[in-house]
């Protein structure tokens, strides 16, 4: 993978990452079920692991010198 | 089993093994095979985040602000997404400027000032020593609440005595053990291995025990997460929990908090110094990049289940701060909740190390050394080696910030709890992300607008969290914060100017920050730089130049014996000896003048030790001239941000190059097959010429010499004499035409014209011969009337042609030519189609070059059996003709007949317009 091209999924990701983390999309999956807990937290923890887990990817198949 | 004795012993057996480590990481690294060199280690040592503020604070905030303790994390997860733009160019910088702390750096990219470095520290120090009380706080409270199980274990500190807290004994401890391997090396830029290991393994101890009490009370206390959340969703009063309600603020609060993490992670001294300090490859960043936002993942897995039960189960009025001891101390077990403890211990000392390190050399070198070489230059040069001095400022300064921090913790520690000094904290390092990432990457930020923006950020941090704070604890009027000071309304802290609403971190991070940058870009658009301020902002800001590394930017004279006096005074003289000798250009006598590099060395070692801002007073103290030389490293960055153009524009002109290069080959070849091409046309000329000239000579001769020749035999072989005359003069006026045509001396007698009635002459004069071949000739006129401007002979000439052409070209066995005429916009269009083999894509134009056709017309002679060929020439002068009259003339597939199709274009001249003004409409 070219370097410039890394550079731009990288940037993606990280955009990506802050548009998951605030209001906007946050204050949708602030509904509790029918009875219990909002859905928040569960929410904030799966979308965490998935920018992880892109981050884990994008990092490990970067060149070496990139 | 839960005795002061045991409890005791345990947690001090732990700082033992903490002892143990560092020192087995230290002698491993003297051996030259570091145990920490790899990206995990580096990622379990930037853990140091996670103090006992996450490992109590975070259930407790679960359990009162909702999910907002995740904001805490989330905002270092995108700071490390960041890393291998952000992060790696402030590693980058730190490792050839050798920065020793993020005062050293801010100092060092503000032209190596001293007096914003020693602010950096002074709010650092005052904004930090709460963070530490903090600290020893969680372990003083944890430590009560294991003991006093089940009864409350309100804090009684002020009726103790300081020798019965355990925290001020364990901050004892803590002192050695950062003075043992905190300050080995006089150079604080380099790793502290053995601390790093330690820090690295407290990391694990602490996971490894806040995810064992994790599991206990959702496996053990509850039947899986499931039947945990089932209880939640049972009991009324949690079901709003979870959700944005309980979060301090709302949505406003969720953006500040998670600004303010993102910011205080980059800022934090102790993030600073695991992050960028103790680094040692950069490649690590990638690794740590994902591995570090997992740690922090797994870490809060159990955060929000162990604050539900806590909530649900009958434990007692206890502070939910407390929770991970009390559940399993509740369920009257005696292991974990010693675990439970240790991981506490082991994240509270953690960072109580780190983060006493980083104060401690930010005090040394920016507030104390400064202060010593100014005053008391002349004393402390008369001593013999000051390397011993400068370890010993340090260590004092290790154990008073930990004295202060305990002293902060036995005063005011009661009143808080420790979520809200944590903040408070953060908000105040978060003062110094403006100066130093504005100025990693503006050019223009100077001085005086980072030193005011930042005096600016930390009096609104102070005002809006600081003294609120003291209010609270009593220290302060009450009355200060609900009717502002002095009975101002619109003063009060926690709503400056009226803006009420926001949860307070939130609204003090936006005044200070808002003042802090705003002054910050303000003051520096209207403020000059000094020159040493513009090389070190070129220096930060192009860090990641790859021309700038191992670049000698001295020019000042010294001699080496000077230098090496100089160093051996701060350093010591084995550093000394080592600097010199790794010059790699033999031994150099004392009274040699300095090379620029070794100047350069020299200044880099001793700012390792001393801070940049100290260096460079020292070396200017020693180098006569301008030491630094600014011109020649300003060109350096010109020239190679000019040479990266040039390569640029080069890289741009070979390219061109060898496009035009290509196609200059292309053109070449093509001159070749048109030269061969020419040559064959001679050859093809000469031959048709010479056909008719033999014959029109031998049957000359027939006639000349055979007298006696029948009356029709003479008659037939003149009839032939004739024929042959017409082909040939046929030919040679071909042949002329297209001379003509080409040299542009071709004559046309345009006048308007009925391409109607033009073309059924033309099918009339080729009907006969047509016929004679087999060929079936269609004629497809759609209109009665056709006027165009044209010379009606060439016309006629050029539809005779192309008939002519289709009829040679058209099946063999059953061949058809159509015409077709018909209007098309403001042309005419007519067209001659075959049911021959057509012609193919790439050919199409071709078939209008005379020699290429040619060509054609020979390969072609063959199939063609029993109908003549032609010339050749006919395609290529009716393309020439056509064009002379304004129309165009080209190839298509054939509509109706699947053979070629050649369509002539004409424009129409329907109301007797002049040709030129019919063109220029149809166009």
């Amino acid at each position: 993978m070219s370097a410039p091209r890394h550079h731009a999924r990288l940037i993606a990701l990280i955009a990506l990452a802050t548009l998951v983390f605030s209001p906007p999309l946050v204050l949708i999956f602030d509904r509790p079920p029918e009875a219990g807990a909002s859905w928040l937290p569960l929410y904030l923890f799966v979308v965490w692991g998935l920018v992880i887990a892109l981050g884990a990817w994008l990092m490990e198949h970067q060149r070496e010198d990139g | 089993m839960r005795t002061d004795a045991v409890v005791l012993t345990v947690a001090f057996g732990y700082l033992a093994l903490l002892f143990v480590i560092a020192a087995w990481g230290d002698r491993r690294a003297e051996q030259g095979r570091s145990i920490i060199g790899s990206p995990t280690v580096y990622a379990l040592s930037i853990a140091v985040y996670c103090t006992a503020w996450t490992f109590y604070g975070s259930v407790g905030r679960a359990a009162e602000f909702g999910p907002s303790f995740l904001l805490i994390y989330l905002g270092p997860t995108l700071a490390m997404l960041m890393a291998p733009f952000m992060i790696r160019k402030m590693v980058r910088i730190a490792s050839t400027q050798r920065i020793t702390s993020i005062a050293d750096f801010i100092s060092a990219r503000y032209g190596k000032s001293s007096s914003l470095g020693a602010l950096v520290a002074l709010i650092a120090l005052i904004g930090i020593t709460p963070y530490i009380a903090l600290q020893l706080k969680a372990i003083t409270l944890s430590h009560a609440v294991l003991v006093n199980y089940p009864e409350a274990a309100e804090l009684r500190l002020a009726e103790e005595s300081f020798w019965v807290d355990k925290s001020f004994w364990v901050a004892l401890v803590l002192a050695v053990f950062i003075i043992l391997f905190g300050t080995r090396h006089l150079d604080a830029s380099e790793r502290h291995e053995g601390m790093v290991a330690a820090i690295a393994f407290e990391s694990l101890v602490k996971l490894v025990a806040f995810l064992t009490i994790g599991v206990f009370v959702v496996f053990v206390l509850f039947n899986g997460p499931v039947d945990l959340f089932s209880q939640v969703a049972d009991s009324p009063q949690l079901v709003g929990a979870l959700g944005l309600d309980a979060v301090p603020g709302g949505a406003t609060g969720w953006v500040g908090t998670l600004v303010l993490a993102f910011l205080a992670f980059l800022t934090l001294p102790r993030q600073f110094q695991v992050l960028v300090v103790e680094n040692v490859d950069e490649r690590h960043l990638k690794r740590a990049s994902w591995l570090f936002p997992l740690y922090l993942v797994a870490i809060n897995l159990f955060v929000i289940p162990i604050a539900m039960a806590g909530l649900l189960l009958p434990i007692g009025n206890h502070d939910p701060d407390s929770f991970v001891l009390t559940l399993p101390l509740s369920a009257g077990l005696e292991g974990i909740p010693l675990l439970v403890f240790i991981g506490g211990l082991s994240a509270a000392t953690g960072m109580v190390i780190v983060e006493t390190i980083a104060l401690s050399t930010m005090v040394s070198n920016q507030l104390i050394m400064p202060l010593l070489l100014r005053s008391k230059r002349l004393h402390l040069s008369s001593q013999g080696e000051l390397a011993g001095w400068l370890l010993g400022i340090r260590r004092i300064a290790i154990v008073l910030i930990l004295l202060l921090g305990y002293l902060y913790h036995a005063l005011i520690g009661d009143s808080y709890s420790l979520v809200t000094i944590g903040l408070v904290s953060f908000a105040a390092a978060a003062q110094f992300a403006p100066a130093m990432l504005i100025g990693m990457y503006w050019r223009g930020a100077t001085r005086v607008g980072a030193s005011l923006g930042l005096i600016a950020g930390f009096l609104i941090w102070v005002y809006t969290l600081l003294l609120p704070g003291f209010a609270q604890s009593g220290w302060l009027d009450a009355d200060f914060l609900t009717l502002g000071p002095w009975g101002i309304e619109w003063l009060r802290p926690y709503a400056l100017f009226g803006l009420e609403g926001w949860d307070i971190y939130t609204h003090s991070l936006l005044w200070s920050l808002l003042a802090n940058v705003g002054i910050l870009v303000g003051v520096s658009l209207f403020t000059r730089q000094t020159p040493l301020e513009q090389t070190q902002a070129a220096l930060f800001t192009n860090a990641m130049n790859p021309g700038l590394q191992h670049t000698p930017l001295w020019r000042g004279q010294t001699t080496c014996g000077e230098l090496r006096s100089l160093l051996s005074r701060y350093l010591g003289a084995v550093a000394t000896a080592r600097i010199l000798s790794d010059q790699g250009n033999g031994s150099l006598a004392d009274a040699d003048p300095a090379p620029p590099s070794l100047i350069a060395r020299a200044e880099q070692a001793l700012s390792g030790a001393l801070g940049s801002a100290s260096a460079r007073v020292l070396i200017n103290s020693v180098v006569r001239g301008e030491a630094l030389d600014l011109e020649s490293i300003l060109s350096i960055l010109d020239t190679t941000s000019q040479t990266l153009e040039y390569n640029r524009r080069l890289e741009q002109k070979s390219n061109e190059l060898a496009r035009i290069g290509e196609e200059l080959r292309a053109a070449n070849e093509r001159l070749r097959e048109l030269d061969r091409l020419k040559d064959e046309f001679v050859a093809m000329v000469s031959h048709e010429l010479r056909t008719p000239l033999t014959s029109i000579r031998a049957f000359a001769e027939i006639l000349r010499d055979g007298k006696d020749l029948p009356e029709e035999k003479r008659i037939h072989f003149l009839e032939v004499v004739v024929l042959e005359s017409q082909r040939l003069s046929r030919l040679i006026e071909e042949i002329l035409d297209l001379a003509r045509l080409e040299s542009g001396r071709l004559t046309l007698t345009p006048q308007k014209l009925d391409l109607v009635a033009l073309a059924r002459h033309s099918v009339d004069a080729v009907h006969r011969l047509q016929e004679d071949r087999g060929v079936t000739l269609v004629v497809d006129i759609d209109v009665d009337e056709a006027p165009v401007i044209g010379d009606p002979d060439r016309l006629e000439q050029v539809i005779i042609n192309l008939l002519d052409n289709a009829g040679k070209f058209a099946d063999d066995d059953d061949p058809r030519v159509r015409l077709h005429l018909a209007p098309h916009k403001r042309h005419f269009r007519l067209s001659v189609e075959d049911n021959g083999p057509g012609i193919a894509g790439d050919e199409r134009e071709r078939v209008f070059e005379k020699f290429h056709q040619i060509k054609r017309f020979s390969g072609n002679a063959g199939k063609a059996k029993g109908r003549p060929r032609g010339s050749g020439l006919g395609l290529p002068i009716s393309r020439g003709i056509v064009s002379h009259l304004g129309g165009r003339l080209w190839v298509e597939d054939a509509p109706q007949l699947q053979g070629a199709c050649l369509v002539m274009e004409l424009p129409s001249a329907m109301d007797g317009r002049e040709p030129g003004f019919v063109q220029k409409v149809g166009d």
